[in-house]
Parts: C-alpha cells; structure tokens; sequence
C-alpha cells in the first residue's frame, strides 16, 4: 500500500503533544497505523517530549517513594499481550470506538444510498464519523468551521486534482470548498473528524457523476 | 555496570545529578521487569517522579493531584515494563508518553485513541547501539531544546504541557521549531531506518 495524502508534520506533533481533540487523535492514530512514515515521525515528536519532561522538576511530597512501592508490591506486572490488531478494514484503535468490526457498525441512512455512524468521544467540541458512500456518489455537501480531517479505509474518492485511496487522508480547513466523490465500484469507507458539529447544507446529498464511469 | 551501585544507593546527592548522565536508565527498567528489582525502581522513582510532577503541574494540575498522578505514571512503569522498547525510545520519551496519557485522562477527562501495535513487539535482548542511540535522541533534543531563544522554547515547552488550546497550536500558525528541526530529522531518521530494517527481516 504506497499512501500519497500524509498528515501535517503540526497535526503530528500535536497528536503527541496530546493536544489533539479526540476525534481529531482518533483520525491520527488511524493514520498512524496505516503509515510507517507518519508513525515515526510522531515517535520523533515523542522523543521532543521526552526531553521536556527531562528538564522539569518538583519536589515530591514526603513519603512519596514508600507509598509508591507499597503500591507496586499490591500490583501485578502486565503479561506480555498479544498485539493489538485491526479487522482488515478497521484498524485496531477503530476496533476500539466501534466496539467490535465493520459488520457491527451502527450505521443510519443520509440519504444517496450514503450512511454514517458517530463515533462516541468523550470531548462535545468535535465530531467524528465513519462514512460509507457508494461508488459514484458525491459526499453530502456540507460545511464546517474549522478542520476536518477524512481518512479512507476502503474504496477511493476523488476530490478536484487529487485521489485519496485506504490510508490516504485529506486535511482541509473552513476555506476549502471540495465536493469529494467516491470512485465508482466498491463502496468507500471513510473516517472524518471536524470542528464543532457538521451541517449538511443540502437535504439530499447530490448525485455526481463519477470520473470513471464516463 | 555503574547503575548497580547507583541503584543500592551509594550516590548522594549532587554526585547524583553528575551521575544522570552515564546512566542507564533502559537497563533499570530491564531489572525491573526481569527481577521486579525494587531498588530498580527506586532509582527511577528518585529521577523520573519529581519530573514527572514537575510536568503535571506546569500542565495546571495542584501539587496534590500531580503528585498522585505521578506516582500513578511509576506504578504504570512497575506494571508495563515489559510494553517499553528501548532500541525504539529513551526512557524519558517512554515516562513522557504515559505522564501525557494520564494527563489526557485527568485534567480532560477524555480518552487517547493509540496506533495499531507494530507487529513486532520489544526484544528481550535489544541491540545495545540501538538503545544508546534512542537515549541520545533525548539527550541531544534536550541540549537543542536548552539553546533556543526563550519564547520559542516556551512556546515548544506549553505545547507539550497542553497548554495551547487546538486552534493556537500549530495546526494553523505552525510552531516555531527552528533550529531543533534537524534534531527531531535526526530521531526521525533513526525510528524510520529501523523501521525498514524490522520490515525487511520480518
């Protein structure tokens, strides 16, 4: 799989930094498990961490290292666990968020043959959904006020010059206008995470007419 | 090997701080998870806590909670020891990760979604010049980190406290890494060549 759509080298090193919302971390750390270069690059954004925590100090209180290992003593060490794995389709930290695999997704209709499922995160100030559209179908036209974030995982979609395929994402702000269209053939899958609640300005999404089916 | 002594206690404090440097703090945690070597622990406990501390409150936790967290972030390196790989992270790196997770957890009260596992785990017996690379990576970021004009530290310093709210950050006014760029290429070069390597042999 060559990924061609990477994300910011600034979305990175938020993402370690822990600065991200958690639907934004949830598309990152997606990204991440699909993407050896983006993985090591928030492993070098870790490594920066490291060094500042290296130069912090404060006292601890006292008593603290006995009560610390009368902790220990009480606490079993982790067995070695088996890696974390995705289904094929989702990676392992949407494993996680849906609770299970694709079959088990909870999807509802948005019109166009074009489903959605809301992720549940624990912060109100950010979205994020999976997508299913089917091949040839615009995404549903919609606004947003600040960044979103689309992800595929299955199908491809085209957006003006570009194509993003599974692993590619799209990072765009509020001033992008893109009418994204999935490829014709399989349906596209994709993980999308914005700012503040998403509104679709059209009640049905529009029909397009895909690239590929000319 | 200089940690022994370190750890049963023979270093006092300001030799301590000149000791810092030379010790291996991969080959502690080692101890830790092959022999639950409770003075190990205590002499990373000794390091790693009052940073660690110090990191919670600079993120806006009161001294009671950074210090519980603290010690909650020590006693989650006691249990996962075994999850720490040193050829691929620095000790510090590593206590950064999860004093940052615990940070998520209980200043935000939400969740941090992690990457997929790679598919190799860590080695029991890791290459030594791996892990004395990955303990330089730190050692090197720190020393660029120590030289950058103080508002651009600063400005690196909140980001990794999550001081700056999502919008401040980066994502739209790009922070001002300058000159440690090249030092955070040359830990990127590192994890990326191992990486390759990993791929090719497994």
């Amino acid at each position: 799989m060559t990924i061609r759509h990477h994300l910011t080298e600034d979305i990175l090193m938020a993402y370690s930094a822990g600065d991200l919302p958690e639907a934004f971390a949830l598309v990152v750390a997606t990204h991440v498990s699909l993407c050896d270069e983006c993985r090591a690059r928030v492993e070098a954004f870790d490594a920066l961490g490291g060094a500042v925590v290296e130069d912090m100090s404060a006292d601890m209180a006292a008593g603290s290292l006995e009560a610390c290992m009368a902790r220990i003593a009480t606490i079993p060490q982790a067995n070695a666990r088996a890696p974390r794995r995705g289904d094929g389709i989702l990676p392992a930290p949407l494993v996680d968020y849906t609770g299970g695999n694709l079959a088990t997704v909870k999807w509802r209709p948005l019109g166009m043959g074009v489903r959605q499922a809301i992720l549940r995160t624990g912060d109100t100030g950010s979205t994020v959904r999976l997508l299913a559209i089917p091949g040839g179908v615009a995404m549903p036209d919609h606004s947003h006020s600040g960044l979103e974030l689309t992800l595929v995982l299955q199908g491809a979609f085209h957006d003006q010059a570009d194509r993003f395929a599974r692993g590619d994402v799209e990072v765009a702000d509020a001033s992008l206008e893109h009418t994204p269209v999935a490829e014709a053939g399989q349906t596209c899958i994709c993980l999308a995470a914005t700012t503040g609640p998403l509104k679709f300005n059209a009640l049905l999404p529009r029909l397009a007419q895909s690239f590929f089916r000319i | 090997m200089a940690w022994r002594r370190y750890a049963a206690g023979e270093y006092g404090g300001s030799r301590l701080a000149a000791q810092d440097e030379q010790t291996d703090w991969a080959a502690l945690v080692a101890a830790v998870r092959d022999h639950q070597d409770k003075q190990a622990f205590a002499a990373l406990f000794r390091h790693f806590a009052p940073r660690i501390k110090g990191f919670l409150m600079k993120s806006g936790a009161s001294a009671t909670l950074a210090e519980e967290c603290a010690q909650d972030v020590m006693a989650t390196l006691w249990q996962k020891a075994n999850m720490f790989d040193s050829s691929r992270a620095s000790v510090a790196t590593w206590v950064f990760t999860i004093a940052r997770n615990r940070r998520i957890d209980a200043l935000r009260k939400s969740r941090r979604p992690e990457p997929e596992d790679l598919p190799w785990g860590p080695e029991a017996e890791p290459d030594q010049a791996d892990v004395m690379m990955a303990a330089q990576d730190t050692e090197r970021l720190g020393a660029a980190l120590a030289q950058l004009p103080p508002k651009q530290r600063d400005l690196i310093e909140r980001a990794y406290y999550g001081d700056l709210s999502h919008s401040e950050i980066a994502v739209e006014t790009g922070l001002p890494l300058g000159t440690i760029k090249s030092r955070i290429r040359l830990a990127l070069d590192r994890l990326r060549s191992q990486m390759d390597e990993e791929a090719q042999t497994k």
